[in-house]
């Protein structure tokens, strides 16, 4: 069915449709209109879930962790501050193997208090055993959305899944959204170390040093294999409904020379530059990574890389062009753009790519640092 | 039970007698019931953190720390705490 809708409401749509037994959540700007909405489809009786209003992200979380151990399917949305305060709660849900799903509302995190978007939120919680997907559109919310429940429960997988999206760039923006007749899409969850009252027992109790090393491996083990996962499920999905996603979104990649690298609705301007910069004769390409956990294996070689992060790491640089560096090998071109929602227009990046300086650093805006 | 079944994904303990030990061994104070005095009230039992006390009473001494918790409770002063000899 076609609509019109936001980013936010894209994710509480697909959340009605894969009807998590339980939804705990507390508000924060610019997530709060996911709850909302998913709290009026509890409300109407559209969605028959359980709905916990907490009073913190850490307390959501927790209140995750422990309806998801019971084996039934789990939702909340956070952003910045909140994600960062359930922080010890995240990393305990890829811990205890809990096949959580999160919108998590890219936003800056203060002090300067800002509420506009930036990943560097998201990125601080790359260690903790999620797996973490970017979307650009309306539609790509919704969809990932509903592939994460069937990603996450996945008996190879049994990780807990962020969906990622641009605050006010893609949580407030309206764009078409065609929802689909789920069918049996997501398959009712299994999960194999569900509590059960009959044979009672303690969950991630005392780990000794001979023990832990095993369960961070496995954690690994099932990261790795989530690769696959992740492939059957995006092609599955466009076998059903038509609609192709993979772990990055290549536009015009194949004869580029220069390609550029982002996360989020920044990478979907930068298709826009490439355009542009084809039309100069610069033979440029955008690939937009969509999976940032588990991080796939990029094509890169002998191209030119201009990496945009709407993120930091202080001290060492833009956290994805450091993550790029390390997997490719190749140079980059790293440039610091969007921070706090700061405007970056696809005239923007097209310059960024034009004043190339391989193996240089830039933070746009700033004078003096070019 | 499939492979992928008994992979152990996340520490779990199931409930056995003595997980950590007989942590009797812990105990400085030993309680010793005067069986005289007791009226088998069982506010004992009741109060005791380890649930080392049977129905009948009984203080399983493998178990007990020795806390005196019970003594304390105790309304006739039936349990006395004695220091245990090395």
């Amino acid at each position: 069915m076609k609509k019109i809708a936001t980013g936010n409401k894209a994710v509480a749509e697909a959340v009605k449709q894969a009807a998590p037994t339980v939804v705990a959540a507390y508000p924060i700007t610019p997530q709060t209109e996911i709850v909302e909405q998913v709290a009026e489809f509890v409300s109407s009786g559209e969605l028959k879930s359980r709905y916990i209003a907490v009073e913190s992200e850490h307390s959501a979380m927790a209140a995750c962790i422990g309806a998801s151990i019971t084996g039934i399917r789990t939702f909340t949305a956070t952003s910045s501050h909140g994600l960062l305060y359930m922080h010890e709660m995240t990393n305990w849900a890829a811990g205890a193997r809990l096949p959580i799903v999160m919108a998590n509302v890219n936003r800056s995190l203060g002090p300067g208090w800002n509420i506009w978007a930036e990943h560097t939120d998201a990125l601080q919680e790359r260690d903790t055993g999620w797996l973490q997907v970017y979307v650009s559109t309306v539609q790509e919310a919704y969809d990932a959305t509903l592939m994460a429940f069937r990603i996450a429960e996945h008996n190879d997988v049994l990780l807990p899944v962020m969906v990622n999206l641009d605050g006010f760039l893609l949580s407030h923006i309206m764009q078409p959204l065609d929802t689909v007749d789920l069918g049996d899409f997501i398959p009712p969850i299994h999960l194999p170390h569900a509590i059960d009252v009959k044979n009672p027992a303690g969950y991630g109790c005392l780990t000794g040093p001979d023990q832990q090393f095993r369960f961070r491996w496995d954690i690994e083990r099932s990261m790795r294999d989530s690769v696959k996962v992740i492939e059957e499920t995006q092609k599955e999905f466009a076998k059903r409904f038509g609609r192709k996603y993979g772990f990055t979104e290549d536009y015009q990649c194949s004869d580029a020379e220069v390609v550029i690298v982002a996360l989020g609705t920044l990478g979907k301007e930068a298709e826009v530059a490439v355009d542009l910069l084809r039309k100069e004769g610069i033979k440029a390409g955008s690939m937009r990574l969509r999976w940032l956990r588990p991080f796939p294996k990029l094509d890169l070689k002998g191209k030119q890389v201009v990496v945009i992060d709407r993120d930091y790491s202080f001290g060492r640089g833009g956290i994805l062009a450091t993550e790029i560096v390390a997997q490719t090998r190749e140079p980059v071109f790293s440039v610091i753009a969007g921070i706090g929602g700061q405007e970056v227009t696809y005239e923007d990046i097209a310059g960024f790519v034009r004043k190339r300086r391989i193996g240089e650093e830039f933070w746009f805006g700033v004078s003096g640092n070019v | 039970m499939t492979p992928s079944q008994a992979r152990e994904r996340l520490a779990i303990n199931r409930p056995i007698q003595g997980a950590a030990g007989k942590t009797g061994t812990w105990r400085v104070f030993r309680p010793v019931v005067d069986k005289e005095k007791c009226n088998a009230c069982g506010l004992c039992q009741t109060y005791c953190p380890d649930g080392v006390i049977d129905e009948e009473l009984v203080i399983d001494l493998d178990f007990c720390k020795g806390c005196g918790i019970c003594a304390n409770e105790c309304p006739k002063k039936a349990i006395s705490m004695v220091r245990e000899e090395k």
